[in-house]
């Protein structure tokens, strides 16, 4: 086979930035069989698959690559589900320029291989030519729970009902998903999509069961009283942080939460379709930079905001959002407020009129490594916005660390495991993602969960 | 889904229902809510507990008909189902064994009242309620109230039952004539239990709020419900919904609760129609 030596990746067709700004379809459109044929083969199969040491669930990235090559489509979806059990999601929202591609020897002169595209190629093609498969595992007569069906614990309810566990997964709201559902808006993670993933992993005989509060409706020891041999703790980071400045709570400031949970879950972009509203204005701030942040931003300009502005205290390079969710930002025309740091939301008769921010200067690197900002005296000013939305990250909820009897956190509330087997302080419960790691990516709660599945197996089969 | 078991129109602004909920019934205390959700892509809609039977597995809320969610709510008939009903949500309400504590209930807050009342008096507490309403159909409850309740006292705005006025003039002319109250619990409007607070607050007698802002998930993820008490920032759902009557902002509470106005109203046109 030919190689293709092209130093760029075969571009993927996306939606034009100013059609796409104004509706909620997915922005990217795919490779078509052809465009992934040929930039499979600009793949080199490298015997030290550097790439896949930068992949959290060890993908087998030339091997699925080269069947890509060969146009067999399904045996390479077949590879990838060995070790990942979300590629369609994966392949959408991995941060893959820190991951695979950032390690890609293609990367060192030109493009890395496009992996994620060439991932979600292979599992949206997987979906649409898909047999029915009956699935028979025989069950081992264990019971596991899962609290929270975001990444981390679809990922491990599906790795363990695979070695023949009976397993139920607890979501708290009406939906599955966790933040696939919630907080990624629908034009970067189908919610279709989503679904089907999640069929699959029901097709293998995993029980969601929605609306159920772990720590409220029942808690943890409730669940081992109740017959489970372990429980896996996969709750997120789902409680907002809020800048603790003055004018937080009047109206029109948002939790990114809040305000993507009103888009996503409930549908609010089709008020008055649909029951619940969501409130945008004419110009809105997002204050912080990360996934979250562009995933408001973009969403607020799709509601019809005419100014939308990332408000960040440090600086371009300090960005910790993916690439491809700043490029495609900018490109939609959300503006940049770099170097600002929010001192007050400013508001009038109980709403928002705006939010005084001071410009920052970048000094010595902080515990991060990351420059820290330092305020220029006297450079506030006033941004005129009527509505803000705060993405400065999330904790973890505290409920189930509140109500589970010697389970010991961190003191910023994360629980902790032993990171060899993601085992809690209390036997026969672990925990993974980000309840444990503080708001982190999709992957590497689905590594956690995987990690934790193979430590349940291996204990209840002692 | 969940199944609708019973149903009563308590008066024409509010229905009483028993839905079918293990996992809530099993353990809902006084003092918790749900949320609901009436059909696929509807709203949740927060709803307190009113009682509970952990035999029957079942949970009776009590709720008032106001905008576009509970009449859909109200459209159900005993035997049909609501897509979801999660909980229960929230803290337990803090009851403490004093001697003697009065309840203040405005209007369908008679309703969360209920079991917090007869929880403390099972405890042992002596308890008295002061239920008002815009008029005798809006007082809800009473003879459940008059179970265990050594004085049920009864306040509308026409008179038409009991003192005419507000449930404040009630509680007001009590203290005055002697009585003595360890702890009062007011539900109801906002204005009401601030009302009750600005009576309460200079006698300090501790007085125990409910609230029920906006929110959308109920279990901390939102902060939509974020209220201030005694200068912090805590989120109802999760930090509540009872607070320490004297702490809390209500005027902030009154402004928030505003946030959708406008929508509501927009919603109720655009989706009546239909």
């Amino acid at each position: 086979m030919e190689r293709n030596m092209s130093l760029t990746k075969v571009v993927m067709p996306e939606q034009d930035p100013n059609v796409r700004n104004k509706n909620f379809e997915e922005v990217t459109l795919g490779y078509t069989k052809e465009m992934a044929m040929e930039e499979a083969r600009r793949c080199l199969n490298c015997k030290k698959t550097p790439c896949m040491s930068g992949c959290p669930v060890n993908v087998p990235i030339p091997e699925f690559i080269g069947k890509v090559a060969e146009g067999d489509f399904e045996a390479a979806y077949q590879v990838i589900t060995r070790e990942n059990a979300l590629p369609a999601i994966c392949g959408r929202v991995c941060p893959q320029e820190k991951q695979c591609e950032g390690n890609c020897v293609r990367g060192v002169k030109g493009e890395p291989v496009g992996i994620g595209r060439l991932e979600r190629f292979v599992a949206d093609y997987h979906m649409a030519n898909k047999k029915k498969s009956e699935v028979s595992i025989e069950k081992n007569g264990k019971k596991v729970a899962v609290v929270g069906s975001g990444p981390a614990g679809i990922t491990c309810a599906g790795e363990l009902a695979k070695k023949g566990y009976e397993v139920t997964v607890f979501e708290a709201l009406h939906k599955a998903g966790g933040v696939l559902s919630y907080g990624i808006p629908e034009f970067r993670l189908p919610k279709d999509l989503v679904a089907k993933e999640i069929d699959n992993v029901k097709e293998l005989g995993v029980k969601i069961e929605t609306n159920v509060v772990i720590g409220r409706s029942i808690t943890v020891d409730e669940l081992l009283q109740d017959g489970y041999d372990a429980v896996f703790i996969g709750s997120g980071a789902g409680l907002p942080r809020f800048l603790r400045i003055p004018g937080e709570n009047l109206l029109g400031v948002y939790s990114a939460n809040e305000f993507l949970t009103r888009v996503n879950l409930m549908k609010g972009y089709k008020f008055p379709e649909v029951p619940t509203p969501v409130k945008v204005g004419k110009n809105v701030a997002v204050v912080g930079a990360g996934n979250v942040a562009m995933d408001a931003a973009r969403t607020a300009k799709r509601l019809g905001a005419e100014n939308v502005y990332i408000v960040y205290r440090r600086g371009e390079d300090e960005l910790p959002a993916r690439k491809e969710e700043i490029h495609h930002a900018k490109e939609e025309g959300v503006i940049f407020r770099l170097l600002n740091n929010p001192s007050a939301i400013i508001g009038k008769d109980g709403w928002v009129t705006g939010i005084e921010v001071v410009k920052q200067e970048l000094g010595e690197p902080d515990a991060s490594g990351r420059r820290s900002p330092v305020p220029v005296e006297g450079s506030n000013y006033v941004i005129d916005v009527d509505t803000v939305i705060i993405a400065i990250g999330q904790s973890p909820n505290p409920l189930i660390q509140q109500t589970t009897e010697g389970l010991e956190t961190q003191k910023w509330g994360g629980i902790i495991v032993q990171e060899e087997t993601m085992e809690t302080s209390k036997e026969y419960v672990y925990a993974g993602g980000d309840t444990v790691s503080g708001a982190a990516t999709v992957i590497l709660a689905m590594g956690a969960g995987k990690k934790a599945a193979a430590a349940i197996h291996e204990k209840l089969s002692k | 889904m969940y199944k609708i078991v019973k149903k009563e129109v308590l008066n024409q602004a509010v229905e009483l229902m028993e839905v079918h909920a293990p996992f809530v019934a099993r353990k809902c205390e006084a003092g918790q809510f749900v949320i609901v959700r009436v059909d696929e892509d509807g709203e949740r809609v927060p709803l307190t507990i009113a009682d509970y039977d952990r035999e029957k597995e079942t949970v009776t809320i009590i709720y008032q008909v106001v905008g576009y969610s509970t009449e859909l709510l109200s459209k159900k008939k005993a035997g049909d189902f609501v897509c979801d009903f999660v909980g229960p949500l929230g803290k337990p309400a803090p009851l403490h064994k004093v001697d003697h504590v009065i309840g203040v209930a405005g209007g369908v807050g008679a309703a969360p009242l209920y079991p917090q009342l007869r929880k403390l008096h099972e405890m042992g507490v002596k308890v008295d309620v002061i239920i008002g309403g815009r008029s005798a159909e809006f007082v809800i409850l009473e003879e459940k109230f008059k179970e265990f309740c050594d004085h049920v006292y009864i306040a509308t705005n026409d008179g038409s039952k009991g003192k005419e006025g507000f449930v404040t003039d009630v509680l007001t002319e009590l203290i005055e004539k002697g009585e003595k109250f360890d702890e009062v619990i007011a539900i109801g409007p906002l204005i009401m239990m601030k009302s009750v607070v600005n009576v309460t607050k200079p006698l300090n007698i501790p007085t125990g709020v409910s609230l029920n802002p906006v929110m959308i998930d109920g279990t901390g993820m939102c902060g939509g419900c974020r209220v201030t008490v005694g200068g912090k920032t805590q989120f109802a759902c999760v930090d509540g919904p009872d607070f320490d009557g004297f702490l809390v902002d209500f005027d902030e509470c009154m402004m928030r609760q505003g946030m959708y106005k406008e929508e509501e109203h927009q919603c109720r046109m655009g989706r009546g129609a239909q």
